[in-house]
């Protein structure tokens, strides 16, 4: 099981979170712009990477609010968590 | 004819008083009984905003801005429960939604300039459980992985978590201890049936 911690409530069991996939993805600022290709990328397609990841979590059970945790694929471990209109923290 | 609501109200674990006031009598080191009815709004604002001050002034007791906490009013019949940066759980009398939910409205709408922010009356959501007496702190750990030792958890801490697998806010009332536990009034039945095993099993050959 993975202890989150929750930028508000503090670090609590992975239970009560619900994982939100990549975050940074911001929306097109012209959906009608994009070619089909460039919206089925935005729509569908995202990172996989081996190492420091950032994603979105929300805090379901707790204080219900989407945050931001950079979480390293590979082992599991948890470097940052911060709120969702923060920067991504460069230092990894 | 003019049907009076009060008179159809039902609690939701009603049906158990006599069988919870049974354990208790057995045992006392950690009694179990569903609190009286109580004024619940689920209240948001912008921290920091003047519609907070406003909203402060007129239910007289500060909203919490430290997650996880309670502050109460002195006469002990309001307190705010800290649910979200920007919301919180107004507890008052039986009784008073309407007066209270109005004056809050009034503090919001007039201090708003169109900010966002509500005032929703949820006293029918959540069941209110109290648990108390020495080994009470025992039942809850046995289901819930919030660390209540007192050096982390103490009298007018809450805590929204999951209890035996149901999301309740806990709510440490004093140092007995006695916690509130509040929880969604279909959930309540089953936590019930879950809390009295818990609480025989932690209280047998005490």
């Amino acid at each position: 099981m993975l202890l989150i911690e929750c930028p508000w409530c503090g670090g609590r069991d992975e239970t009560e979170f619900g994982y939100g996939g990549q975050a940074h993805l911001s929306y097109p600022d012209d959906p009608h712009e994009l070619s089909d290709e460039r919206w089925a990328e935005y729509l569908f397609m995202r990172d996989n990477p081996r190492g420091p990841f950032a994603e979105r979590w929300v805090h379901s059970a707790g204080c219900r609010r989407w945050f931001n945790v950079l979480r390293d694929t590979a082992t599991n471990e948890i470097t940052a968590s911060y709120p969702i209109d923060a920067r991504e923290p460069v230092a990894r | 004819m003019a049907v009076d609501v009060t008179q159809l109200r039902r609690s939701p674990l009603g049906h158990r008083y006599r069988e919870l006031e049974e354990l208790s009598a057995l045992a006392p080191q950690a009694t179990l009984a569903e609190e009286p009815p109580c004024t619940q709004l689920n209240l948001r604002v912008r921290p920091g905003s003047p519609p907070l001050d406003r909203v402060e002034r007129a239910l007289g007791v500060a909203l919490p801005s430290r997650p996880n906490t309670v502050c109460e009013s002195v006469d002990g019949r309001y307190a705010t429960l800290w649910l979200g940066p920007d919301e919180w759980l107004v507890v008052a009398p039986d009784g008073t939604a309407e007066p209270v939910c109005n004056a809050l409205n009034t503090a919001l709408n007039t201090a708003l300039d169109g900010g966002p922010g509500s005032v929703v009356d949820v006293s029918a959501n959540r069941a209110v459980l109290r648990l108390s007496g020495p080994a009470a702190r025992d039942v809850l750990e046995t289901g819930c992985s919030v660390d209540l030792h007192p050096r982390a958890f103490g009298p007018g801490d809450c805590v929204q978590t999951m209890l035996a697998r149901a999301q309740v806010v806990l709510w440490q009332r004093d140092d007995l201890p006695a916690y509130w536990i509040l929880v969604r009034s279909s959930f309540a039945d089953y936590l019930t049936d879950w809390l009295c095993a818990a609480v025989r099993a932690q209280t047998r050959g005490r």
